[in-house]
């Protein structure tokens, strides 16, 4: 299986660790993976913003660079929702539709499709809490989620961290809810986004969390924001660096 | 609604200002998160709970897509029962319709329950201009019409309130202790304030929560056991109601009344489930179906199934946006997710905002007892907004802008390294302006040394 790994932009600019843990991970595993180089954008920020045609051409080069790939991982929730549910800016060809259909979230892939569980090399001492993204909870359902009375229980992510060493969890007061980010609704709608965050990262550090660890950078931007904004002493972690052995 | 022309909502500028106020803002939030709480006991006493939700929003998607036949159903039942039946097309017939009814009795005083359409219809301040004196009945609805202020909530309507706001409220319109803040105290001068008005009235109303076309009957669930005086004291009994009300039979209710109130209030069953199928002796019983746009949404491929809503403010309840800026913020009659994709099919350039004021986290989707699909909505609501050119000219002009850059590897480069390079450089002053919605309430990343893009390139160079 060929894999392509795309990296979002926001990561690619600002967060290089979490692609290279990501890639880095990816080939540990086994897995044969290529980063096809002139990366940009998904189209998702223009096509949230309900900018069709604005994100016509972010994706069109987005599936001319990843067309012919088995799969495409991703790391991040709302990239890859996105890109399977509402990339149809571009004409829906054949090579499209394999793209839209056999794109993964990195969480996702790890536990679905490689049936990973275990990371020999992860150890992480820290106490943790655990934040889901939204899209990655209620669109990817990575996890059960507390609207729902799930008849079993379930976490992906949770599955995966159960094989790094020395890894503790405290549990927030509102675990589901939202962190505010919201893409530009964390400018447009700046006051609220703020304060959401920073109820966030507040729930977080009474829990005990020394880090907060998340699959998707974009929460853990915006909620690092708030906090260092704060005064917090909390860390911003993301999954594929503990799960890649990262110590701290 | 009214077809005076509006400025658009600025939804942002209202939460921004709801959140100064930390006491209201605590208690706003706290208090609607306790019935989220509630109604989650609620549903984990339930086990068949998805089914239920399964069952009601196919039953309702059934009711829809066969309207006319059971509203025929309806009104037939009703007119055997002795009820008198009108049509309403828009808020102005209905408006009408009314005050031709209190008219023809004679009537001067009208006590009426919990109705979001007629807040919909604007038939207070309608009817006032024409004489009529109206009483709200509902607790939550009296503090508001006294503090002149529309409901923030469609089941609790004055819950952006805190009990010192009451006190001052009453105290200013219909007397009482302003210092007495006491909830017993103020329920208590509220009931004895407005039972003689009940007694006296000439004419009451009622909303409708459900229709049974089956049977004719009206459903009406409450709390206060309002509706019922209003709708039993006096001799004309006008009840207003929406043409998406339908439910096909009497079977069918149970399913709706076993989840509406847990989701609303997070309680097994509202105090009272009144039904009413015809005039008491000597007295008159009107139903007004009213349309107003509604059949017009029917329509909409995208947002048809909008017209399941129970009204029950479950989303409302759980969506942390509402929770953090207030039902009055969202400048319509509906508010939260709910008012978000309502709103824009009676005035898309007014309400343009309404769909933006969401992070898109879906909650209001999982909650809703009905499954309307409210935040995928939102989103179709996003793009037919964009494309009517109702966007704010600014971010229309950034999202060209970031469209053009992000679709050429060229430009994304050069611009992503003027970012970092002007969050690394750039005076605090100057980064944290005004205009940096980000840099207001948050701290921007420290950017790195290199792109990953940069790094991997490097990295292929070694081998
Ligand atoms: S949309 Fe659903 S959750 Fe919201 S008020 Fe209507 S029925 Fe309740």
């Amino acid at each position: 299986m060929r894999v392509g790994l795309a990296i979002p932009c926001f990561i690619d600019s600002f967060f290089p660790e979490v692609g290279i843990a990501t890639l880095e991970l990816l080939e540990r595993l086994g897995v044969d993976v290529v980063y096809p180089q002139g990366q940009t954008c998904c189209g998702q920020p223009m096509a949230n913003n309900g900018c069709n045609s604005a994100a016509s051409g972010t994706e069109a080069h987005f599936a001319r660079l990843f067309a012919g790939f088995d799969a495409v991982v991703m790391p991040s929730a709302s990239c890859v929702n996105h890109l399977r549910k509402h990339m149809d800016a571009v004409p829906q060809t054949a090579e499209v539709q394999h793209l839209r259909a056999n794109i993964y979230e990195l969480v996702e892939f790890l536990h679905d499709v490689l049936n990973a569980r275990e990371f020999p090399w992860a150890e992480f001492p820290h106490k943790v809490g655990l934040h889901n993204s939204c899209t990655a909870l209620r669109s990817l359902h990575a996890a059960s989620i507390s609207e729902i009375d799930e008849t079993t229980p379930f976490s992906k992510p949770m599955d995966l961290l159960a094989g790094v060493r020395g890894i503790a969890f405290v549990e927030p007061t509102r675990p589901d809810e939202c962190c505010g980010f919201g893409g530009t609704f964390s400018v447009n709608e700046d006051a609220v986004s703020g304060l959401m965050g920073l109820e966030k990262v507040q729930d977080h550090a009474r829990a005990g969390a020394e880090y907060i660890v998340s699959a998707d950078t974009s929460c853990l931007m915006h909620q690092q924001g708030c906090a260092r904004r704060a005064g917090l002493p909390l860390r911003f972690i993301h999954i594929a660096q503990i799960l890649n052995g990262a110590r701290a | 609604m009214s077809a005076k022309i509006h400025d658009p909502v600025d939804h942002a500028g209202a939460a921004a200002k709801f959140i100064t106020d930390e006491a209201h803002l605590t208690f706003h939030d706290t208090r609607l998160w306790e019935m989220r709480q509630k109604r989650d006991g609620q549903m984990h006493g339930v086990p068949e709970w998805q089914e239920l939700r399964d069952l009601a929003s196919a039953i309702k998607e059934h009711t829809l897509s066969r309207l006319p036949e059971y509203l025929e159903q309806f009104e037939a039942q009703a007119i055997a029962h002795g009820v008198q039946v009108h049509w309403a097309r828009d808020a102005a017939e209905h408006n009408a319709i009314v005050l031709r009814l209190l008219r023809e009795n004679n009537a001067k005083t009208l006590v009426k329950s919990k109705s979001m359409l007629t807040e919909e219809c604007e038939m207070a301040p309608f009817l006032e201009r024409h004489g009529i004196t109206l009483t709200e009945t509902d607790l939550g609805e009296r503090i508001q019409q006294l503090d002149n202020e529309s409901p923030s909530h469609i089941v609790v309507p004055s819950v952006h309130k805190l009990r010192a706001d009451v006190a001052r409220v009453f105290a200013k319109t219909i007397g009482g202790d302003p210092n007495n803040t006491d909830a017993t105290y103020l329920a208590e001068h509220c009931r004895v304030t407005t039972r003689p008005l009940m007694l006296d009235a000439d004419a009451g109303m009622t909303g409708a929560n459900f229709l049974v076309a089956e049977t004719g009957a009206v459903v009406v669930c409450t709390n206060e056991g309002n509706a019922d005086l209003s709708a039993n004291l006096p001799k004309l009994h006008i009840v207003s109601a929406g043409i998406e009300k339908l439910i096909p039979r009497q079977a069918d209710l149970g399913v709706f009344v076993r989840i509406l109130s847990r989701s609303a209030l997070g309680s097994p069953i509202t105090q009272y489930t009144s039904h009413f199928r015809g005039p008491r002796d000597g007295a008159q019983m009107h139903i007004i179906l009213v349309d107003n746009g509604r059949s017009k949404r029917l329509g909409q491929a995208e947002f048809w199934t909008s017209l399941k809503c129970i009204r029950c403010g479950a989303c409302m309840n759980t969506c942390p946006v509402y929770r953090r800026s207030g039902g009055l913020s969202y400048g319509a009659v509906y508010s939260g997710p709910i008012g978000a994709i309502i709103n824009p099919a009676y005035d898309p350039a007014r309400y343009a905002a309404l769909p933006f004021a969401s992070t898109l986290n879906g909650s209001c989707t999982a909650v809703c007892p009905v499954k309307i699909n409210i935040h995928e909505q939102l989103y179709a609501w996003r793009r037919i907004i964009a494309e009517g050119g109702l966007l704010p000219a600014q971010k229309a002009l950034a999202m060209r802008v970031a469209g053009a850059v992000l679709a050429s590897p060229t430009l994304y480069r050069l611009a992503t390294a003027a970012a970092r390079m002007a969050v690394r450089r750039l005076p605090r002053a100057l980064l944290y302006n005004r205009l940096n919605g980000w840099g207001r309430d948050r701290e921007l990343p420290t950017p790195p040394k290199e792109s990953f893009a940069a790094w991997h390139a490097r990295r292929k160079k070694a081998g």
